[in-house]
């Protein structure tokens, strides 16, 4: 029973690996993105663990600039994804536009909340 | 009403309310002498402008004080080297003929007059401000006076007149110059005095109504004039940033009047008390600290020394205190503003009221005798109802009927305030030890108040302390002074003060121990005794140790308060206190630094891991755009992306949020439309492909 378990969660595993490579290199990257920003938050809430959350808001700032950069990314995912059919009409460069845009707001707001 | 006629002045007004307060102004005498050399002669033997030696030169002159030789020297110097040369201004030649005037420099050839005087013609006729107008018109004045035979015109009087004249205000201050809206008093005089200067120098030519009109302004300048309680009249600027003082601007008034009514010859209607008033206004400030508000005093009270109009007379007394004791007289000295001696003329003693009794007079209408010797008039001689206290003497002069070379005025009434002092009797001083409830005597000792005594009694705290005196004063009433203090001192320091009462027959204290146990912080022993009496009419005010009492009060209970701590040093309020040693907040526990540092490095890895995660999926920018006119706009959006992420660095570093704004508002708009034209160029190229 447990092999079968194994071998079920290997052949899952090697399943969604080979549907994984067949998505486009754009939507990879964005994908590498995500995951570079959650690591990022992840070694934060660490180091805060770590020594303690004195400058609060410094923390805070940290790991949302990571936590909302990769929330940005995965919209900009959604509305690039030639699959989805809700974003159709709309055009990869606009969603990239919007973006850019909100990723500047929100690392000014982060700045000022730095500190 | 004044000018000109010795008029005889019986003014009697008999004070119904007498609202103004009673003061003395004394003449000037030697002690602004000794000050003036202090003020006015410069320790290293030079003025620092002829201005400044002017004003040093004229007070000493005035004051009859003796200049040194070597000051006047080398003013004279500087005199002639500023009347030689032709390039020095209208001011510095006007300041150079004053002092010339009071040091009599000898100047050398007539050959530097002429330039002087074709100077200031010059600037007579070129005068655009009321300054300009007064250096020269008084220039020309001077050169009048201290050389003789020399030709001046100043051209055409009577324009000159007008023109100075569109200077005036309705309101009877002046304008400094035609340009300039600001007024003020202090202009007047400078206007008044250039006035005077014209007429002098051209009388013949002025049409009498244009004087006229003038005189009528300067009563109207007599409309912005202000009081004090004490009666003395003065002048002030009335715009808020003045630089002149009330002196400077009452003096310089004075002074212009004075000046204009010695110029011309009809007279000046001026209202007599309040010439008077500004004298006393002048006297009133004793020696001023300034060196110019001290000239300005001088200047003035020596114009009001020498007029035409009005000279006004002060009455001073050297002592203001009456003993009826020592019997002297009471001492009045007239003199004019100077201190120089007054015409023959008599003073009256009208009234003298009491402080007790407002309404009644003690004295009525007494004339002082005069002592030729000393120049004062005295009064030796008071009615048998004159007690000691408070008065309020009312002086009046009145001037002799024979004719007067000068006009002089004086205060309707003078109203002085004197003291009265005499010896003081004390009689029945005694003190007892009462029982309280029957009110019987237990001891009972005689005291003698004017030496120590030596009295010895003891009480415990249900009896009474009984103290009682009289004090006559030395008509025989019952003197009640002003302070009378019964001082009872512990051994251990502790002080006890009452106040003794004085009733309508004798004055009396009864200390009541019950009542006062827990004020005496419940301590027995013995208690030193300690009367005060004093008042300012009492000669003789005693502070007298009477003896000492041994007091038996009950045991302090817990709840009664403790006596004062008396510290035995008497520095310890004074010395250095304690020294405060202040809590700050302790500040947050850091880590250490090499475990933030190895952190920092950690952050980097997930950016090189992404990085080298960007190589191996093959990402590439091969779509960048290669013809120059799409490069440029895709080259200048990614560089504004990073001017912005760079303006977001200084911002933590070093700026403040309303900059960043600006700065990303301006940039965002500049990436709006650079990120549009590259965006949309990569949209249609991407159209292209897809349809192709």
């Amino acid at each position: 029973m447990v092999k079968s378990t194994t071998k079920d969660a290997q052949d899952l595993f090697h399943s969604l690996r080979s549907a994984y490579v067949a998505t486009p290199t754009n939507l990879k990257i964005i994908d590498l993105y995500v995951c570079f920003a959650v690591f990022t938050a992840l070694i934060q809430v660490a180091y805060m663990a770590l020594v303690g959350s004195f400058p609060f808001n410094s923390f805070l700032s940290g790991v949302l600039s990571c936590i909302g950069t990769a929330v940005l990314a995965v919209c900009l995912r959604i509305q690039v994804n030639k699959e989805n059919k809700e974003f159709k009409d709309l055009a990869p460069e606009r969603a990239f536009a919007d973006f850019v845009l909100c990723n500047l707001v929100l690392h000014l707001v982060i700045i000022n909340f730095l500190g | 009403m004044m000018a000109g006629s010795g008029l005889h002045f019986v003014v009697l007004i008999l004070a119904v309310a007498i609202c103004g307060a009673a003061s003395v102004f004394q003449p000037i005498s030697d002690s602004h002498r000794s000050a003036a050399v202090d003020v006015f002669v410069p320790v290293d033997g030079s003025y620092k402008s002829l201005e400044e030696a002017y004003e040093a030169l004229k007070t000493l002159e005035i004051l009859g004080i003796d200049k040194k030789s070597d000051l006047s020297s080398r003013t004279c110097e500087n005199v002639v080297k500023v009347l030689g040369s032709s390039s020095s201004t209208l001011k510095d030649a006007f300041y150079a003929l004053s002092v010339n005037g009071i040091l009599k420099c000898k100047t050398g050839e007539a050959v530097l007059l002429k330039d002087i005087v074709s100077q200031l013609q010059a600037g007579v006729k070129g005068a655009k401000s009321l300054l300009d107008f007064y250096y020269s018109v008084r220039g020309l004045v001077l050169v009048k006076e201290q050389f003789s035979g020399t030709d001046l015109s100043i051209g055409d009087a009577e324009a000159i007149f007008r023109s100075i004249k569109t200077l005036s205000q309705t309101d009877g201050r002046w304008r400094y110059s035609s340009n300039n809206p600001e007024s003020s008093t202090f202009a007047a005089d400078l206007a008044f005095e250039t006035l005077a200067g014209v007429i002098s120098l051209a009388p013949s030519e002025i049409d009498q109504s244009l004087i006229q009109t003038l005189k009528t302004g300067i009563l109207k300048l007599f409309d912005s004039i202000q009081k004090y309680d004490d009666g003395t009249f003065y002048f002030d600027e009335k715009s808020v940033d003045a630089s002149q003082s009330p002196i400077s601007t009452t003096a310089s008034v004075i002074k212009g009047l004075t000046s204009f009514a010695a110029s011309e010859s009809t007279g000046l209607n001026l209202p007599g008390d309040k010439i008077v008033g500004l004298a006393k206004f002048l006297l009133g400030v004793g020696i001023p600290g300034d060196a110019k508000d001290f000239f300005n005093q001088i200047d003035a009270l020596a114009c009001l020394e020498d007029n035409r109009f009005s000279v006004p007379l002060i009455l001073s007394l050297p002592s203001t205190v009456i003993s009826l004791s020592k019997k002297e007289p009471l001492k009045v000295k007239v003199s004019t503003v100077l201190g120089s001696t007054a015409p023959a003329l008599s003073v009256k003693l009208t009234q003298a009221i009491s402080s007790r009794s407002k309404d009644s007079s003690v004295i009525n209408n007494q004339e002082l005798k005069f002592d030729a010797d000393s120049a004062t008039y005295f009064l030796d001689s008071f009615p048998k109802n004159f007690d000691v206290g408070k008065y309020t003497f009312i002086f009046e002069i009145v001037l002799d009927d024979s004719a007067n070379e000068k006009a002089y005025i004086t205060e309707a009434q003078t109203k002085v305030p004197i003291a009265a002092t005499g010896v003081i009797s004390i009689e029945n001083a005694e003190i007892a030890v009462l029982d309280s409830d029957l009110g019987s005597v237990e001891s009972q000792k005689k005291l003698d108040l004017t030496k120590d005594g030596a009295v010895s009694l003891s009480a415990n705290h249900l009896q009474k302390l009984r103290l009682s005196f009289q004090l006559t004063s030395p008509l025989g009433h019952v003197f009640k002074p002003h302070q009378a203090f019964f001082k009872l001192k512990h051994e251990s320091q502790v002080e006890h003060i009452f106040l003794v009462k004085t009733s309508a027959k004798k004055s009396e204290l009864v200390l009541d121990f019950l009542g006062l146990v827990e004020k005496l912080y419940y301590l027995s022993g013995k208690y030193e005794i300690q009367l005060t009496i004093g008042d300012a009419s009492m000669e003789n005010s005693l502070l007298s140790n009477i003896g000492h009492i041994e007091l038996d009060l009950p045991e302090r209970p817990e709840k009664a308060p403790r006596p004062p701590v008396q510290s035995t040093e008497s520095h310890s309020s004074y010395g250095p206190k304690a020294e405060i040693s202040h809590i700050f907040r302790i500040p947050e526990k850091l880590p250490a630094k090499q475990l933030s540092l190895v952190f920092l490095g950690l952050i980097v890895l997930p950016f090189i891991g992404f990085l080298i995660g960007l190589t191996q999926l093959g990402a590439n920018i091969k779509s960048f755009p290669s013809s120059a006119g799409s490069a440029i706009p895709a080259l200048l959006f990614h560089g504004g992306i990073a001017a912005v992420l760079l303006l977001y660095v200084l911002f933590w570093w070093k700026l403040d949020l309303f900059t960043t704004l600006k700065g990303v508002s301006l940039l965002g708009v500049f990436l709006l439309f650079v990120g549009h034209r590259t965006l949309s160029q990569l949209a249609a190229a991407s159209n292209k492909l897809k349809s192709a």
